[in-house]
């Protein structure tokens, strides 16, 4: 019982010392004298410019920054970390907004400065050719031995180019004409010219081109490309050539 | 007349005998009066102009009649620079000694007159036999027209054709034929006429494409020929047609388009049909048809181009034509309903152009041998021996005959580019005809 009683005496004093210790901090007691504050650090400046400020794209511009009182100076985008005054020159392929970031003791600041960069139109998506350009280009003269009519392994190849053009503009209606060399007589050739219009459309035919829409003429030797009287041109002159009716 | 009968007689037995020739070993063969008979030596001294207006006409008349003999094969003609001083207009003035004896040695003499009557110019003929003492015209005629060197020219070919006559036993003279062919001078090829001798030449069609084949009717008012059309006006799509053309009317005659490429149509004997080829079921064959374009029916039935028909003149039951059924173009025969085709060519290189000779016993062709150039060769049908009537001389194709059975036409590039040229059936007396741009294809129009 008398020990209760003596440590709540201890925690009293404890509690009145502490309390006392308190106020005398809070006492009013006349402080040493502070020294002046020392002058506040000066806010850092920064300046940003692009000349020029619009350009077309492919076109460079120079960035030239200035600041004051900045030790850390990023610029974004591009170079990044630069010093406190500079130029750079620059090539965005797009329009661009730079910022300067200058950073010193006494704080932040920030320039921006915005490129406008004019894009040339978009070039214009390619034209699906018409009809006679992409005939021109893809439709080739069969050609044919001496006095045959037979389809060649080279005149397959052209012929089934001559298809796929047929097939892939459908509208397209085509006159074949039967040619032959100066060699054989007037008359016969008038046949043989017929007999080569008639191949190369039975074998577009059998490539599954509708027939109505291939007319025939034989022309004989009456339409020669060459008259030479050399192998060279009386090949080029066995043929069956192909004519884009409107 | 016992010289006369006995001349007629030798002229028939020398046409009787040439298919004995074609049988000897010999390439060259001789029709008409070449064989073994006298040709008779006819003099033809300048006639008489009555009158100054008619001195052009006399010399143009004059020229043309020898011209006319001379190419006729049946005459041989008496040079000028042998005949007598004396030239005879009328029979009365005729010495038939002078121009018998050396060095004129004529058996006959063609004379007369030029005159201006009754506005007309006149020409007074006579042929008379100087072997007889007596000298007898043979011949007595008159021959009028309009005072014109074209009619000048005109007469003299009657006068000729009259003297052939006679003295050929009968077989026609061609001095009043014409010739159509295909002329490019005016750009492109059409179809052109002339006369037998090259004179007169002038276009007929005026297409502007391409014309083909012509060939005369029998009764010598049409022209049937292949010919490169437009489907229709505004159309660009070409097709080659049969089209006719009225030498009489001087227009074209309507003819249906038949369907795919209709090409060398053929008249028949008795002008009612046509032969052509056509390529309407997809392949080359034969048809004939009406000359109306109806009642069109097929006669071969072959793989392969069938072209270029060609009718016996005589009979109208056959047709020769080609075809290259047998891998290469020959010539083939067939019944005018299409059975009993056979092959009359070797089969050798590249036979074409069949042409009937007038009495239906010989077809002149085109054939050019493996290696060589195309010539002219003339197959006997009956025998199937054939002579060769060209050699070494340039291109020569499309021939065809004369109605004297005598000469053939034919074009050819010896000269350098394709004319047409003239010969006797033996292949002696060559001229040529045309001289500008390019011709060919000829045909040779009945009398």
């Amino acid at each position: 019982m008398v020990l209760r009683r003596r440590l709540r005496w201890i925690g009293l004093l404890t509690l009145v010392m502490l309390v006392a210790m308190t106020g005398c901090k809070k006492k009013p007691v006349a402080p040493p004298p502070t020294p002046p504050p020392p002058p506040a650090p000066a806010a850092p400046t920064a300046t940003l410019r692009a000349t020029p400020s619009v350009i077309e794209q492919g076109q460079s511009t120079t960035l030239s920054w200035n600041s004051t009182n900045a030790t850390e100076l990023r610029l974004d985008p591009g170079p990044g970390s630069v010093g406190p005054q500079g130029s750079s020159s620059v090539t965005p392929d797009r329009s661009t907004t730079y910022t300067l970031l200058a950073t010193g003791p006494g704080g932040r600041a920030e320039a921006s400065a915005r490129v406008t960069v004019n894009a040339p139109p978009p070039p214009p998506p390619p034209a699906r050719m018409s009809a006679e350009e992409a005939f021109a280009r893809r439709v080739r003269d069969a050609y044919f031995d001496f006095d045959k009519s037979d389809i060649r392994p080279d005149a397959r190849v052209t012929l089934t180019q001559t298809a796929e053009f047929l097939r892939e503009y459908g509208n397209v209606r085509v006159l074949l004409e039967g040619h032959c060399d100066e060699r054989g007589s007037t008359e016969y050739n008038l046949g043989l010219g017929d007999r080569r219009a008639n191949a190369a459309r039975d074998f577009l035919i059998s490539l599954g081109i509708a027939g109505d829409r291939m007319q025939m003429v034989s022309y004989g030797k009456e339409r020669p490309v060459c008259t030479e009287s050399n192998e060279d041109c009386w090949q080029r002159n066995r043929r069956a050539h192909f004519v884009m009716l409107k | 007349m016992r010289r006369r009968l006995s001349l007629a007689l030798a002229a028939l037995a020398a046409a009787a005998v040439l298919p004995v020739c074609l049988q000897s070993q010999q390439d060259w063969f001789r029709t008409g009066t070449g064989v073994g008979v006298e040709k008779v030596r006819l003099a033809v001294p300048a006639f008489a102009a009555r009158s100054a207006e008619v001195q052009t006409a006399a010399s143009v008349f004059y020229a043309v009649l020898r011209d006319d003999l001379e190419a006729s094969g049946v005459v041989e003609l008496v040079s000028p620079s042998f005949q007598p001083l004396q030239v005879p207009s009328l029979p009365g003035e005729l010495n038939a000694e002078a121009w018998l004896q050396a060095p004129t040695g004529a058996h006959m003499v063609a004379y007369g007159n030029v005159s201006f009557a009754e506005n007309q110019l006149l020409v007074s003929a006579w042929l008379s036999d100087v072997r007889n003492p007596q000298a007898p015209p043979v011949l007595a005629k008159r021959y009028r027209g309009d005072l014109t060197e074209e009619q000048a020219r005109q007469l003299a070919h009657q006068f000729a054709d009259d003297i052939i006559e006679r003295l050929s036993g009968g077989v026609p003279g061609i001095a009043q034929t014409q010739i159509a062919f295909v002329g490019d001078r005016s750009g492109n090829k059409e179809i052109w006429v002339m006369d037998y001798d090259g004179h007169g030449q002038r276009q007929i069609t005026r297409q502007g494409l391409i014309c083909l084949t012509p060939r005369w009717s029998p009764d010598k008012s049409r022209l049937a020929y292949t010919a490169f059309e437009r489907a229709s006006a505004s159309s660009e799509v070409t097709r080659t047609a049969v089209h006719l053309y009225s030498l009489v009317m001087n227009r074209r005659i309507a003819f249906p388009y038949l369907g795919g490429t209709t090409t060398t149509p053929a008249w028949s004997p008795d002008g009612q049909e046509l032969a052509l080829s056509s390529s309407r079921t997809g392949d080359h064959e034969i048809y004939v048809v009406a000359s109306d374009g109806g009642r069109l029916r097929r006669l071969t039935y072959s793989a392969g181009v069938d072209i270029s028909p060609a009718w016996n003149p005589v009979t109208g039951k056959q047709i020769a034509f080609v075809s290259d059924r047998g891998g290469s173009p020959q010539i083939y025969l067939m019944d005018a309903d299409g059975a009993n085709v056979e092959r009359l060519t070797t089969g050798e290189g590249y036979a074409v152009s069949p042409a009937w000779s007038p009495n239906g016993q010989m077809i002149a062709f085109a054939w050019q041998r493996n290696n060589s150039n195309f010539d002219l060769y003339v197959m006997d049908v009956a025998t199937r021996q054939t002579v060769q009537l060209t050699h070494d001389a340039g291109r020569n194709e499309q021939p065809t005959w004369a109605p004297d059975g005598r000469h053939l036409v034919f074009q050819s590039t010896r000269s350098g580019r394709n004319q047409i040229w003239m010969m006797l059936a033996d292949g002696a007396g060559l001229r040529q005809l045309t001289f500008e741009g390019s011709n060919t294809a000829p045909h040779w129009s009945p009398r």
